[in-house]
């Protein structure tokens, strides 16, 4: 029996956990799928917004600007890359330029800091790419990006440094409550009991709260198409380039990553499948003819992936931060769209605070406040690279070549807490495969690698856990010997 | 620093044709840095037949072929270091390399010889829709799988594009028992050799489809099927021509890039046609003592052809080296324009004075041309005409220019290549 148990380790649930790894209190999170951010963490703008968007008044104004605050620090703690590039929303139609005003009044009544509107003139000398019809811009400093992946994975990775439980492949079926108030949550992998429960669930959130409770939500998955773009047009941009938004969202923007590549997307397309994560052709050409309104010369040819995401829209957009009425010690993080990913570190501050109270929560005396992240020996000059290599020579084994990453990296993917287990995970922890050939080089590479540290046959690697095997059997001949 | 005459990044075909044509001409002190385990390149997963054709007069394996030069090299005594990766390459050619017994350590070259190879398109860059399942693999990658690994992807295949590579593991799935139910191909015509149409294709009843795409992917953990759909001129799909394929995995040949990331590292000037360095008629890059062979240079069909292409780059390499850097650039300097269906030449400028008694240009047609000529103009004059029976993207052709003709040419700036209908 767990004192919290948090169902799903995407950006909110494993922002939970850590929050709750700071107290005496045994904790557990359920993840149906093989590895921490499978779903709507993983596919998305991996912006950190400022917070102008949302609602005045609204929680999700409020977790925005928080999170926002919070982000420079947490990503210090984690050892994570951010930065603060600034965004832009860019006006192309002159009797829009009000709307400008109104999101800047809205951005300063959120709390937004720096926020400036910009001329023409202004906006083109921060960014000469914009389109020739710009009129202004709202420049928000405080804008930035980060890699999504990393941000999730450090989060758990530190929250199970700090004695936090993960169980992976545990899908939750069935919850149920006991005459003594204990939550009985039934999995495809036995029962889990729980005080309480926080249901972190992302498109899935309604699902779950309506296990437990007559006051039924509705999550619709909206989904949303990216392309991503090879590092040699990354700079293309500097800002974040929105356009004006609308009521399906804040448009189709065009970014450069954390890493160096550009970014545009996401199209908005309301569904009924919880995993219609698929890209379609009418997504991409609309996003590509959307994008070019706002930045002129987008380098479309150079794409060298699309993947499309969901994002778990809730009908009033809010987020549902709260304990259930009808069902006492249960937490819902619903409706967890974009700002989501800003937010995270404020919900897991807010749903931590609300739980220290409820459950009288004492503080770790020897909390692990930070999280070492994967050494990046491109950051080394060439003579500590030299010394690296001395200590660890497999640092001087490249595996990825696009991206330059080396066996060294690869091993401490997979030996490090809550380490990757198959081809995605490694990539979404080292980048290795996430290069412009698109792991076409290195995927046998790091099969092998993953067959050699964990014992498994080369037949039960996966790309992403589940069935996503990757070879079938071996060829004729070889059954039984080395090829 | 440790310096050598000559650096040659890449021990497939091509650097081991460079660095034995250098040694040929004499310089003692050349150095081969491969990335992978042991020499020869690309060519030791290519384990089918029809290598060495011309070099030769027989048919090889990709292997056999690739031992014939690393014999070469053996015997030459030229030095190679494996596991290498070469992680930059500076202007003044201080080349950076890596590996697990070395460390990082830099080199200052003499001249350098860029023969890093092609890589494939990926699924990401042909923005096909669907899901992003297990089961879809570059070809080049799904042979590796199969003839260096000895695991078999899948049972029942799809082939999008009719690249060589896809070609080939149409044959090799199928001889392993797999299914391969189609390639679809984008173009109205192949990207591929016609022999490999014949040889792995027709011969084994797969059909290809010509003007098809694939215009969905279904499985959310592993593939379970594709459709692919005809497109019309635009290649954009014509509704109601959609064919649905079970299968467990697709295959991708879709073409080929060079690899060029140190080529852009170094800075040298590139041809955004073939997407490989601008060299002139000693196949060196606009910076003077780097030179570029092979797959790195443009996307060859024929391995003899990279291999002969290398010799003249360790050539051009060797002459650098003992001219100490000093090479006379002479004004007479001619530009080749590639027009009216030829998309590139190799090399982009000759140099009367430096030039060979004989002057290969390699280029390919953007279209199938049936009946057609070829013409060379010498400025606005038409100098040759040769009628071509076939012409087709998928294979390189190529024309010798004689030094002592272009110099009988009064004021000769521009040679023009171009596709005549008469």
């Amino acid at each position: 029996m767990y004192d919290v148990i948090i169902i799903g380790a995407g950006v909110t649930g494993s922002a939970v956990a850590r929050e709750l790894s700071r107290y005496n209190a045994s904790v557990c999170v359920l993840e149906k799928c093989e590895d921490v951010c499978e779903g709507t963490s993983k596919a998305n703008s991996a912006i950190i917004h400022a917070g102008f968007d949302a609602a005045e008044g609204s929680l999700m104004a409020k977790m925005n600007v928080r999170g926002n605050e919070m982000m420079g620090k947490l990503a210090e703690d984690l050892d994570i890359p951010f930065k603060r590039n600034g965004a832009m929303v860019v006006c192309i139609h002159k009797e829009a330029l009000d709307g400008l005003k109104t999101l800047y009044d809205r951005g300063i009544k959120n709390g937004v800091k720096e926020l400036r509107i910009l001329t023409r003139e202004e906006a083109l000398e921060l960014e000469p790419n914009l389109s020739d019809n710009v009129e202004g811009a709202l420049y928000a400093p405080t804008s930035g990006i980060i890699c999504p992946f990393l941000l999730n994975i450090a989060m758990a990775e530190n929250a199970a440094d700090n004695g936090v439980d993960f169980r992976f492949n545990t899908k939750v079926e069935d919850i149920c409550r006991d005459d003594k108030g204990i939550w009985h949550l039934r999995t495809n992998n036995g029962e889990y009991k729980a005080r309480y429960v926080v249901n972190a669930a992302g498109v899935s959130a309604d699902v779950i709260h309506n296990m437990v409770s007559e006051n039924k939500i509705h999550i619709t998955p909206r989904r949303g198409d990216y392309c991503l773009l090879d590092k040699e047009v990354g700079n293309h941009v500097s800002h974040t380039i929105f356009p004006q938004p609308t009521k399906l969202g804040k448009g189709v923007l065009v970014s450069p990553t954390i890493h160096g590549n550009l970014i545009v997307g996401p199209t908005a397309v309301d569904l009924q499948d919880k995993e219609g994560n698929n890209t379609t052709a009418a997504g991409i050409s609309d996003l590509i003819a959307k994008a070019n309104d706002h930045v002129k010369n987008l380098p479309m040819r150079k794409v060298i992936t699309s993947f499309a995401g969901l994002r778990a829209h809730e009908a009033n957009h809010e987020f549902i931060i709260k304990e259930v009425e009808d069902a006492p010690h249960f937490i819902d993080c619903a409706g967890i769209e974009s700002p989501g990913l800003t937010s995270c570190p404020a919900i897991g501050e807010m749903v931590g605070e609300m739980l220290k109270e409820k459950m009288s929560l004492t503080e770790k005396e020897n909390w692990i406040s930070k999280r070492k992240g994967i050494l990046n020996p491109q950051e080394l000059t060439l003579e500590e690279r030299n010394e690296l290599i001395k200590k660890e020579p497999a640092y001087g084994n490249i595996i990825c070549r696009c991206e330059s990453i080396s066996e060294g990296e690869i091993l401490d993917a997979i030996h490090r807490t809550l380490g990757a287990r198959s081809l995605d995970g490694v990539k979404r922890r080292t980048r290795a495969g996430m290069g412009r050939c698109q792991a076409g080089f290195c995927s046998p590479r790091v099969m092998e690698i993953l067959h050699r540290e964990l014992g498994l046959p080369m037949e039960e690697i996966t790309k992403s856990g589940g069935r996503s095997t990757i070879v079938l059997e071996r060829t004729k001949g070889t059954n039984g010997g080395e090829a | 620093m440790i310096s050598y005459d000559i650096v040659i990044i890449g021990g497939g075909p091509a650097g081991l044709a460079a660095a034995v044509s250098a040694r040929n001409c004499g310089v003692e002190n050349i150095l081969i840095l491969e990335r992978d385990k042991e020499l020869g390149g690309i060519l030791n997963q290519c384990i089918h037949n029809g290598f060495g054709l011309h070099t030769f007069k027989e048919e090889l394996t990709g292997p056999e072929y690739a031992d014939r030069f690393i014999q070469k090299v053996l015997d030459l005594g030229i030095e190679y270091r494996l596991n290498t990766m070469v992680m930059d390459i500076s202007e003044d050619r201080v080349v950076t390399a890596m590996s697990r017994e070395d460390g990082m350590y830099q080199i200052q070259a003499g001249a350098v010889v860029l023969a890093m190879g092609c890589r494939e398109r990926p699924r990401g860059a042909l923005n096909i829709p669907g899901y992003r399942p297990a089961g879809i693999f570059s070809a080049g990658t799904a042979q590796r799988l199969v003839n260096i690994e000895g695991y078999m992807p899948g049972r029942e295949v799809v082939i999008l594009g009719s690249g060589d590579i896809g070609l080939i593991m149409a044959r090799r799935m199928t001889l392993e028992g797999a299914i391969v139910k189609v390639v679809a191909e984008l173009m109205p015509y192949s990207g591929g050799l016609k022999r490999n149409i014949v040889q792995c294709l027709n011969d084994f009843h797969i059909p290809l489809k010509l003007s098809h795409t694939v215009v969905d992917i279904e499985g959310k953990d592993h593939i379970t099927a594709v459709t692919i759909a005809q497109v019309d001129s635009h290649n954009k799909p014509i509704p109601g021509t959609e064919e649905r394929y079970t299968c467990d995995t697709l295959l991708l040949s879709c073409g080929l890039i060079p690899e060029n990331e140190l080529s852009n590292k170094a800075g040298v000037k590139m041809n955004p046609v073939t997407n490989g360095p601008i060299v002139n008629e000693g196949l060196e890059t606009s910076i003077p003592g780097i030179f570029a062979c092979g797959n790195v240079l443009h996307v060859h069909d024929l391995v003899d052809y990279v291999s002969e292409e290398a010799e003249r780059a360790g050539a051009s390499a060797a002459r650098f080296v003992q001219a100490d850097g000093k090479i006379e650039r002479s004004e007479n300097v001619v530009k080749l324009i590639a027009t009216d269906g030829v998309r590139y030449t190799v090399p982009c400028t000759i140099d009367l004075n430096n030039m060979d008694e004989l002057q290969t240009v390699h280029f390919r047609v953007g279209a199938v041309y049936t009946n057609c000529y070829v013409s060379v103009y010498y400025n606005d004059e038409r100098m040759v005409h040769i009628k071509k029976k076939i012409m087709a993207p998928g294979e390189m052709e190529r024309i010798m220019l004689q030094r002592n003709r272009l110099l009988k040419e009064e004021d000769l700036k521009t040679i023009t290549i171009k596709i005549e209908a008469e």
